[in-house]
């Protein structure tokens, strides 16, 4: 959003009064939590577990039964003793989870601060897309796992690399979703905005991306979520920390309940992410919700 | 602000020509077009779908540039589009993401000439006489059709252009929003006295709004008739009754429907809509 339009909003704010702001704010940030979560969506999750347990414990089913179960996952989980080392109670748990938190984000900052800004104006400028859309859209088909040989070749130490490979998947997503953005604006916003006296910085900072902003938070939920996975994959190659090297590593030791610990805790903080993103993306684009001002 | 703005903003139009490109053909749009608005007056430009009017309103704003021919505001040759010659519309452009408010002070706060308390205040006395003060932190996805063009109509206003150009901007509205929105729109007007070019289809609107109805031919279009329409300001809607109004009404029309026959006969059935006017009116005559 713009400055101007964030000063007098701020300034519109002024009249009221402190407390009614910040219930408005609890009550989106509510809201935001419990609308994707509605009941038939926790009882499809029971039907899963229910399922899971079923194949695993119970009928102990031909290809099922090497897997761990449910009740097996969740007493090593809340094991203050865990039998293999890793449980809610161990330091290593969280230190796991910490590892791959701050390669992704840094993966991420880097896909959002480059891409963003390519995008935006790939989007702006046809001559600069002409030069470099080819480029991306040959690169971009490309797995992830294809550029592990390179990417470490390529890149310093062991962190580099897998940083190298989370961004790289969400570089591709931030950029062209941006790109689109624009794109999707309509002809008369420039326009008007030129007619009424606009620089072509007004028009970037006033039009192209407020205008983009939709699409631009498209592309870092989708983003977020495949440096996710692509970091996964590059732990699981070369990595010594992590939720993804901690999956490849009890695999490779037989530690099967942790893994299915791993994978959870996976889900859970990549919900979490996408969850923040989209609680941002909100409220930087209240024009978007009719009803609300 | 007093009817002295009305000193600036005479716009002539000589001669320009317009053809776009059609396959390998040639497709004249505007044929050797000569038209004058006379400073802080507001002329109505009429003529058949399809004449070329929005084409000429494309030129005037220096989105487009004419084949031959030229323009000139206050003497001086137009160039491209500028906040001196402003465009309403006829799809509403507010920028859906700011408010009200917002949009309106976009063009000073973006040209930086004016001191931000002075914007602050115009843009409000703008909103009271538009009627949309309670609406000045609603975005424009929370407003009507209606008041989603009178804030455009302030947001065009408040940079006091030379010249205001406004392409069909109550198309599309129910005829009773239309109604008031022509009311909003002399208030304005007859407030500001800005040089104005209207262009519509309707030929009520036009004559209630005109200093000067300009007839437009049909494609390739030409100003065919320039009418002074001499009643009385501040205008209200009982004129829209009197004797003096039907026969401009009739005057129009008459040549209006001429235009509309040939544009008609020559493939466009955009001008059904004047053929059937006329044909209205002969039956209630």
């Amino acid at each position: 959003m713009s400055l101007g339009a964030t000063s007098t909003n701020a300034a519109s704010n002024k009249s009221i009064p402190g407390q009614q702001v910040g219930e408005d704010w609890l009550y989106r940030a509510q809201r935001a939590l419990t609308t994707p979560m509605p009941y038939l969506g926790i009882a499809g999750i029971a039907m899963f577990i229910l399922f899971w347990y079923l194949t695993t414990e119970y009928f102990k089913l031909p290809r099922f039964v090497k897997l761990p179960g449910p009740v097996e996952v969740w007493t090593e989980f809340t094991n203050p003793d865990p039998i293999y080392g890793t449980s809610m109670y161990t330091f290593d748990y969280y230190k796991h989870i910490a590892w791959s938190s701050l390669r992704v984000m840094l993966a991420f900052a880097l896909a959002t601060g480059l891409g963003v800004p390519l995008g935006l104006y790939m989007g702006w400028k046809k001559k600069f897309k002409d030069y470099v859309f080819p480029i991306i859209e040959v690169l971009r088909p490309i797995p992830v796992l294809a550029w592990v040989p390179l990417a470490i070749l390529m890149m310093p130490g062991r962190e580099a690399p897998i940083i190298f490979l989370a961004f790289l998947a969400a570089f591709f997503a931030t950029t062209l979703n941006a790109m689109l953005g624009v794109e999707s604006i309509d002809e008369s916003y420039f326009r008007a905005s030129q007619c009424l006296g606009s620089t072509p910085w007004n028009v970037f900072k006033r039009v192209v991306v407020p205008g983009a902003l939709p699409d631009i938070f498209t592309g870092l939920q989708i983003g977020v979520g495949v440096a996710w996975f692509s970091l996964v994959a590059a732990e699981m190659v070369s990595g010594e920390h992590g939720l993804g090297f901690l999956i490849w590593d009890s695999y490779v030791l037989s530690q099967y309940p942790v893994i299915v610990i791993a994978m959870v805790t996976l889900g859970l903080v990549g919900y979490v992410y996408s969850l923040l993103i989209r609680i941002v993306g909100r409220s930087l684009m209240r024009w978007t919700q009719k009803g609300q001002a | 602000m007093e009817k002295s703005a009305g000193s600036v903003g005479k716009v002539v139009v000589d001669n320009i020509s317009k053809s776009y490109d059609v396959g390998r053909l040639k497709e004249p749009v505007l044929d050797r077009c000569c038209l004058t608005l006379p400073a802080g007056q507001l002329t109505v430009l009429i003529g058949p779908s399809g004449c070329g009017k929005s084409t000429l309103i494309n030129i005037l704003a220096g989105y487009e540039k004419p084949d031959s021919g030229s323009i000139t505001i206050d003497g001086a040759p137009v160039g491209g589009p500028s906040s001196d010659r402003l465009v309403v519309f006829q799809e509403t452009a507010l920028f859906p993401w700011m408010t009200t408010f917002e949009n309106i002070v976009y063009g000073p706060t973006v040209q930086r000439e004016r001191l931000r308390d002075e914007i602050e205040k115009d843009a409000a006395g703008l909103l009271e006489t538009v009627g949309l003060r309670e609406f000045r932190n609603k975005y424009p996805s929370q407003l009507s059709g209606g008041m989603q063009r009178r804030a455009e109509l302030a947001r065009a206003m408040i940079n006091q252009p030379r010249l205001m150009l406004l392409d069909e901007p109550f198309r599309g509205l129910d005829a009773m929003t239309r109604e008031l929105m022509q009311e909003y729109f002399l208030r304005l007007y007859e407030d500001k006295g800005q040089t104005s070019l209207f262009v519509t289809s309707e030929i009520d609107e036009a004559i209630f709004l005109a200093d000067t109805l300009l007839l437009m031919s049909a494609r390739p279009g030409r100003v065919i008739k320039s009418m002074p329409i001499t009643l009385p300001r501040p205008r209200v809607p009982s004129m829209l009754t009197s004797t003096e109004y039907l026969r401009y009404k009739e005057e129009a029309l008459d040549i209006l429907h001429e235009e509309a026959l040939k544009a008609f006969e020559g493939g466009s059935q955009a001008a059904a809509d004047f053929v059937e006017a006329y044909e209205e009116r002969e039956t209630v005559g």
